[in-house]
């Protein structure tokens, strides 16, 4: 291949003419094809976040909780009892269009070994999805690849999926979102890192063996969808959950011993990310021999190997004497292992391919000298064009009510989770559908953890400063209904293509908006991911800055009754009284789901957001909570505080209650935007009547505004005099049958 | 008492199971690996829930021909009180140590959520605590948990008190719309003809706890205690 060939071939895997010089600059000689492989492959966006690290810099990143944070494998914090836990969320949108059952699955594979490759055994999962248009042709197909690729993983694997999101929507047509995230648990000072440090140590390769799958999918991620997508099929690897269980139980077997100095999955760009990120931690080199590494095709070129992304491998650093220890418990889980090269002195990657140096790169070139745009932002024009809502009352509340329970953004996910083995490990105290977060015990504690994962995109486009602080405040606040305090966050930045300055404007803008509302509620950035050029034929995406949260609980689980430390979202019993924390502002009703099921319209802005009085909203539901106060906690988003009552009187399990709301209508202008705009910082809670003038007071000596809603009742009907009289069941019905139409 | 919990590759219920055993019913576990000849000195075998093998070809149909499956079926041919739950089952099945088959569920997908199973017979080792028509609420999670047996094996089963569980409504009654995976006659457990050998789908160490918010699969594994 001459040198004009390979400038032409670097251009093919998005190495941009500017980049190829500087390459030449930096090596002062041509490069061969397999460093052009692993240059292009190290500086794709996927792997370098060279448009995006210039904005990440400003997240809060720090904290007494941040055992570990942003730059490792996963991130962690700091739980009580001499415990972490460790957490991440990871992108697999491109690879999940493509390739929707496979996709997804390795997404899964790939976050747990995030995880566990930092001595945490992984507790829960979660995901957040986002499809097309529910009536788009390729929706289906889509939705059923993916849900079935998570299941078909997580259930072998053995880890609960516990929760998580799901939102459809025209924006994400030619180009869905599946982000995933894991949880895992380990003792706070025996984490494992990925760095190389030792000249002279062994560095070992375990797992399955590499074949030619997935081969450029870093790459592959970092392009927008057009006409070919179709061809890029062969860049989605194939993930085999079986041989991930026993690379789990093999590395946390391992981690048992002393003989591990650093250890780290190979995920995006394989064996070359894995060894470069090593080499770089440690400030030392790698040498590979090509060779030696273990195949599971014939005749594989060292280009193909250190690119390809064949799925359940690990590279381990291992103290030089002490090898013994991979051979013994990798040959009792059956898993391929070699030693296939070590540490070196020098800050170089060299691999060696029948003797020969394939590849003399120094590290630096593939990480700090790597390039880093501060691309061009543009606020963009469509804010501009956007129109105030106009919505007139609808003739019949009771029917605009059913419809919204059955938008498909809002009705039950029970036909999802239920394909997810979420009880695994006996740990799922609030199962999915239970409550506004999940609850998991950790195993041989009494102490556990709440997670959630949320971001609502449409209020991101309409503001995409506000809409990313409002996804942290409604994690934040799905933490404290459960009765949990929040700790840290990681996020998945699902943008569209960074070359369109309306897009880099609104990452920008979003970042600064989840770092105010990380910095109000001390949940710094501990890891994540961000997914750019999520666009399809120069559409972009609505921005989708998805935020998950970590929270623990200060007081040990106690068994279930009054003082059972938690809460989940349903109504327990007639008689109770129903109160709402907060303030409702009908004007909130851009972006909102009811805004968009019965006028097709986004509206102008996102609901407003007063970070003071939602903190003062959620601290106040954790004390009552911790009290044995609460009998039930669920707070109002999609669909509103009419949403949100329904919900607690359908509860999880069927047992469907009513509710007999007592609020004077007379002081309400327009009872459908009150019952269905979807201002933040709002809790619906359900008290003893007994309990009820204690909590009243504690409200307001809170400085948080307090409504009593109403009284709950046996007799399963939503009913408030003059306006609305509904049986529980109808709602229900259209709650449960919502996503019905994705199965004909 | 002493348990063994057998642990294939892909098992991923076996902590589960030790963690109610020992926690919660004051056993001591000891666990048997697949490639092992011999089972250690036990007075219960349990074949936990997960993926043995990773399922491949079919769910439980490599395990049975594993080195430790002939110590199991040693075991249990002498009398030792056997469960195998969910995964467990499965192989069970495929070692003959049970009668019957399990076709896919007939939704054709993975099933995880509550059932009710009423205790048919309090003869084996595992239900003695119960009382016959008790109703428990377990868990399920299964993609292949559809039990077929013909016509006259059902015959058979019935006629020797071999059906140990079925699924019903919240109260006992066993009806279609109570059956979640298609299983024939509704049923969710069977023993052998002896009585000493249980496989069941429904997970009891999944609802072995209160924090958990159910604590009524306790039962089957502090029979065992009872019995011996």
């Amino acid at each position: 291949m001459n040198n004009l060939d390979k400038r032409r071939f670097a251009a093919s895997h998005g190495v941009s003419d500017e980049e190829y010089e500087r390459v030449l600059e930096v090596l002062g000689r041509e490069p061969s094809m397999t460093e052009i492989g692993v240059v292009s492959a190290m500086w794709s966006e996927h792997c370098s976040y060279k448009s995006s690290r210039v904005h990440l810099k400003k997240f809060p990143t720090t904290g007494p909780q941040v055992v570990q944070g942003p730059g490792e494998n996963a991130g962690a914090v700091d739980i009580g009892g001499g415990l972490a836990a460790v957490f991440k969320m990871e992108s697999h949108n491109h690879p999940s269009y493509i390739e929707p059952y496979q996709g997804a699955a390795t997404g899964v594979g790939g976050i747990l070994r995030d995880v566990f490759t930092m001595g945490a055994r992984p507790i829960a999962s979660l995901n957040s999805l986002r499809f097309g248009a529910i009536d788009h042709a390729r929706t289906p197909y889509l939705f059923h690849g993916v849900v079935g690729g998570i299941a078909g993983y997580g259930n072998c694997v053995g880890v609960p999926t516990v929760g998580g999101e799901i939102y459809f929507d025209a924006s994400y047509n030619g180009n869905i979102l599946v982000n995933v995230f894991t949880v895992g648990v380990c003792k706070k000072d025996e984490i494992f890192l990925g760095v190389a440090r030792g000249v002279g140590n062994p560095v070992f390769y375990v797992g399955a063996g590499t074949g030619r799958d997935g081969i450029h999918g870093a790459t592959m991620a970092s392009a927008q969808f057009s006409d070919q997508t179709e061809e890029k099929r062969p860049t989605v690897q194939v993930g085999d959950p079986f041989r991930e269980k026993l690379l789990l139980e093999a590395c946390l077997e391992l981690m048992k011993t002393d003989v591990i100095v650093g250890i780290q999955d190979m995920g995006a760009a394989g064996l070359t990310s894995s060894s470069v990120e090593m080499a770089d931690r440690g400030k030392l080199g790698i040498r590979i021999d090509a060779d030696k590494i273990p195949v599971r095709e014939e005749n594989m070129s060292a280009y193909e190997m250190l690119l390809s992304e064949s799925q359940e491998r690990m590279l381990i650093v291992v103290e030089r004497g002490k090898e013994d220890a991979i051979a013994r418990i990798f040959d009792k889980w059956e898993l391929e292992w070699a030693q296939i090269g070590e540490v070196i002195a020098e800050q170089r990657f060299e691999v060696y391919e029948k003797g020969e140096l394939a590849c003399d790169l120094p590290v630096s070139l593939l990480t700090s000298a790597a390039p880093q745009y501060d691309r061009p932002r543009k606020r963009p024009a469509y804010l501009d064009a956007l129109k105030p809502a106009v919505i007139d009352a609808p003739d019949d509340l009771g029917q605009a009510f059913v419809e919204l329970m059955a938008s498909p953004n809002i009705c039950s996910r029970a036909s999802v989770y239920k394909q997810f083995d979420h009880m695994v490990g006996i740990g799922t105290v609030v199962r999915p559908g239970m409550g506004d977060a999940a609850v998991v015990r950790i195993p041989g504690t009494e102490q556990a953890l709440a997670i959630t994962v949320d971001c609502n995109s449409r209020f991101c486009y309409l503001d995409p400063r506000e809409g990313a602080k409002l996804a942290v405040a409604e994690c934040a606040r799905n933490i404290s209904c459960v009765g949990a305090t929040p700790l840290g966050i990681t996020d998945c930045l699902n943008f569209g293509d960074p070359t369109h300055p309306e897009v880099m404007w609104q990452f920008s803008e979003a970042v600064e908006g989840m770092s105010e509302a990380c910095i109000a509620f001390d949940t710094p950035v501990v890891s994540g991911n961000v997914s750019l050029y999520n666009a399809s034929f120069d559409k972009d995406i609505y921005p989708t800055p998805t935020v998950a949260m970590v929270g623990n609980f200060s007081r040990l689980l106690e068994g279930p009754g009054r003082a059972q430390g938690y809460c989940d979202a349903s109504f327990k019993g007639e008689g109770d009284r129903v109160v709402l924390f907060g303030r409702t502002d009908t004007n909130d009703i851009g972006g909102s789901e009811y805004l968009w099921t019965r006028a097709a319209q986004l509206g102008q802005r996102p609901p407003r957001l007063d970070l003071e009085l939602e903190k003062a909203v959620q601290r106040l539901v954790r004390d009552s909570i911790a009290q044995g106060l609460l009998l039930s906690a669920h707070d109002c988003a999609d669909g509103g505080l009419g949403v949100t009552l329904a919900e607690c009187c359908i509860g999880a399990e069927g047992h469907a209650l009513g509710l007999n709301i007592e609020m004077d209508i007379d002081t309400i202008a327009r009872a459908d935007l009150f019952l269905f705009c979807e201002s933040p910082s709002r809790i619906v809670v359900s008290v003893r009547e007994a309990d009820l003038s204690a909590l009243v007071s504690q409200a307001e000596a809170a400085g948080v505004p307090s409504t009593v809603i109403g009284t709950v009742t046996a007799l399963p009907r939503l009913v408030w005099p003059g306006v609305l009289d509904l049986p529980t069941g109808d709602l229900q019905h259209a709650h449960k049958h919502g996503l019905s139409r994705l199965d004909a | 008492m002493k348990v063994a919990v057998v642990v294939f590759p892909g098992s991923n219920c076996e902590r589960d199971c030790e963690h109610v055993l020992e926690n919660v019913i004051g056993a001591s576990v000891v666990r048997a690996w697949h490639r092992d000849h011999e089972l250690p000195k036990v007075d219960c075998v349990v074949l936990p829930g997960g993926f043995s093998y990773g399922d491949y070809l079919r769910a439980g149909a490599v395990s049975k021909i594993s080195p430790i499956m002939k110590a199991v079926s040693e075991f249990a041919f002498s009398g030792g009180p056997v469960i195998g739950i969910c995964n467990g089952f499965q192989v069970l099945l495929e070692c003959g140590l049970l009668p019957g088959a399990m076709l896919r569920n007939r939704s054709l997908r993975f099933v995880c959520k509550d059932t009710f199973v009423r205790c048919a017979t309090e003869r084996t080792p595992f239900t003695s605590g119960l009382s016959l028509g008790e109703v428990l609420k377990l868990p399920i999670a299964h993609a292949e948990g559809n039990y077929y047996v013909d016509a006259e094996e059902l015959r058979a089963l019935q006629d020797n008190d071999q059906i140990v569980f079925q699924y019903t409504s919240g109260d006992g009654e066993a009806n279609d719309g109570a059956n979640p995976n298609g299983s024939i006659f509704n049923i969710a457990g069977v023993c052998n003809r002896a009585g000493n050998v249980l496989g069941m789908m429904p997970h009891p160490e999944r609802a072995a706890e209160d924090v958990l918010g159910n604590s009524g699969g306790a039962a089957l594994f502090a029979s065992i205690i009872h019995t011996l």
